[in-house]
């Protein structure tokens, strides 16, 4: 008993912990946020993209010597503008417009990386980039990290209805005089913010863990979108801090000192929640499957 | 609630279109288009696919703009805060797990264009409970959209519709997805709308049938042309003969109007005529 609240006390009192489990709860905030408006409005690959896009950022960051954020960040909103240009109308169009975009982000951060590896000599650059290394952000990182997600959830607070809007039909939200252009803007904008808080947390590749795992996981368990919302954040949160737990304690078990990437510790919480979601809900749904004669007849195209 | 005598001649039209014309690339989709419809009462405006029913919509809705003519809506008294037209589209886009219940849905139709996040209020919820009352829509209410049947949809974006009090309702083929009894009950909800709430309700569909009970006005477009009255004025021989500028044949059988190509005395091939994959149908 002792032993293990001395344990917290250290793992609680430890700088590069704390700083961790500030920036990935922001993190896990805003992400869950957008999340789900991403699985509402059937844009999570835009959000997949973004992962691959801002490794070539965060890589071309390290190789002119800023903090790989700003490279996240400017390459992403950079890309959401390009996203917005090329995309004309329809799903597929727009998701045309983001495979290009992705190919060739891919492409430069394969050439970064490499010169990262070569001028720097720091071969941990690829697997930080790529994997995150939420143990080593610091704690001067913080602020921006605080400012980039009060961006965020307040474009997701003012878009709120005229997103929900819009995913039900454009015209229809045309027709109430939602400015349906600036409103798409506006929410791939916060999605790039947010895959760029994310691929700091844990890493380019795996930025979208946070952002489409907790909204998945939810979309099982509730119908409201305000619950929805919060039960995302709460479970992002959750699978952060579990996360970083699991990480810190798992150095005093593993045989290697550094114990287990924190990156894989989260992911692995994330997944757990959406497996026991969508096993649980199954076995509840069975029973009463609503409306079996209607449900077959033809959806509305 | 047959093909009535309520006419829509007077001060009480809601919407009234006046010599309308649109050129969409080149190609003249409307010519000369006019018809009003008054409050309370139910128009529909029916042909085939590519006569310009939905060009007409849009035109109406003001997302397409008119080459000439015009179209006045209560006399131009719209704003911002209290729409004047309702809509509701043929296709509803959301994907099927999103997490949006019917009733949020329907509340959307009151702020649903404005900015931050909705409070809710007993009397917003008032409202709300109201409109599923109006379209029948208890049994589903709290269930997700996505996953409503076709018929079910269409209560819900009705009331969506409905929830802002507009003076004119506008449909994009309400019935084009649904089997009989759902289409049945759909204009019939549609019918007791209009005269209760005394709004004006327009809509487009590709098949008449189903309507020719509920309708006060039909407007017949073919080729971009319309002719409207009521359905013993526009539904004969001569007037769509005319309209089709080609002789067709307006047959009852079994309940049913089918307007068919007539005998064409000097052509294989007359230049609008009722479309094939729909035999004789319109």
């Amino acid at each position: 008993m002792d032993g293990s609240t001395q344990a917290l006390t250290g793992f609680l009192s430890n700088q590069p912990v704390q700083t961790a489990l500030a920036v990935s709860a922001i993190t896990a905030l805003v992400s869950a946020a957008v999340g789900v408006f991403a699985v509402i409005r059937g844009q999570s690959f835009a959000g997949h993209a973004f992962s691959g896009i801002g490794a070539a950022g965060g890589s071309g960051a390290v190789l002119v010597g800023v903090q790989p954020l700003v490279g996240f960040v400017t390459i992403n909103v950079a890309a959401a503008g390009a996203m917005e240009m090329i995309g004309l109308r329809g799903a597929r169009g727009r998701n045309l417009a983001t495979g290009i975009v992705l190919g060739v982000a891919l492409g430069l951060s394969a050439l970064f990386l490499a010169l990262d590896t070569a001028y720097t000599s720091r071969s941990g650059t690829t697997v930080s980039i790529l994997f995150g290394s939420l143990f080593t952000v610091q704690p001067s990182l913080l602020p921006t990290v605080a400012v980039i997600g009060v961006i965020v959830a307040g474009l997701i607070a003012a878009l709120y209805r005229p997103l929900l809007l819009t995913s039900v039909s454009r015209d229809l939200a045309a027709v109430r005089g939602v400015p349906i252009r600036l409103v798409g803007i506006g929410y791939v904008v916060a999605l790039a913010l947010a895959v760029s808080l994310s691929a700091v947390t844990i890493g380019a590749i795996l930025s979208t863990a946070l952002l489409v795992g907790p909204a998945a996981t939810v979309l099982h368990v509730t119908r409201r979108t305000s619950t929805a919302l919060a039960l995302a954040a709460v479970l992002g949160v959750a699978a952060c801090w579990i996360g970083i737990l699991v990480s810190y304690a798992s150095a005093s078990w593993s045989t290697d000192a550094r114990g287990w990437p924190v990156s894989f510790c989260i992911v692995a919480v994330v997944f757990i929640f959406y497996l026991s979601t969508s096993y649980g809900s199954r076995l509840g749904r069975r029973p009463r499957s609503p409306h079996p004669a209607h449900d077959v007849s033809p959806r509305p195209d | 609630m047959s093909t009535s005598e309520r006419t829509s001649s007077g001060g009480s039209d809601v919407l009234v279109v006046e010599d309308l014309s649109v050129v969409l690339g080149g190609r003249t989709v409307l010519d000369g288009v006019g018809f009003s419809a008054a409050a309370g009462s139910f128009t529909g405006l029916i042909g085939s696919n590519g006569t310009g029913k939905t060009t007409l919509l849009k035109t109406i809705l003001g997302i397409v703009q008119p080459t000439s003519g015009r179209v006045l809506i209560d006399g131009g008294a719209g704003s911002r805060q209290r729409p004047l037209v309702g809509y509701v589209p043929q296709k509803i886009e959301l994907e099927p797990d999103a997490p949006l219940r019917a009733r949020d849905l329907i509340g959307l139709g009151l702020d649903g264009n404005r900015l931050g996040i909705p409070w809710p209020s007993a009397n917003r919820r008032r409202l709300i409970d109201a409109m599923i009352d109006a379209v029948n829509a208890n049994g589903f209410a709290d269930r997700r959209v996505g996953l409503l049947s076709g018929g079910e949809q269409q209560r819900v974006m009705i009331a969506h519709a409905l929830i802002s009090r507009p003076r004119l309702l506008l449909l994009d083929e309400p019935l084009a997805n649904l089997d009989i009894t759902n289409s049945h009950e759909v204009v019939k909800l549609l019918s007791h709308i209009a005269t209760d709430q005394n709004i004006a309700i327009v809509l487009t569909a590709h098949d008449m049938n189903p309507l020719l009970q509920a309708m006060d006005r039909i407007v017949y477009l073919a080729g971009g042309r319309a002719a409207s009255g009521t359905t013993a004025e526009v539904v004969r021989s001569e007037t769509l003969s005319d309209l089709y500028g080609h002789p067709v044949e307006v047959v009852h059988a079994g309940g049913r109007v089918l307007v068919v190509a007539g005998e064409c005395a000097d052509d294989e091939n007359p230049p609008t005529s009722p479309p094939r994959d729909e035999p004789g149908v319109v």
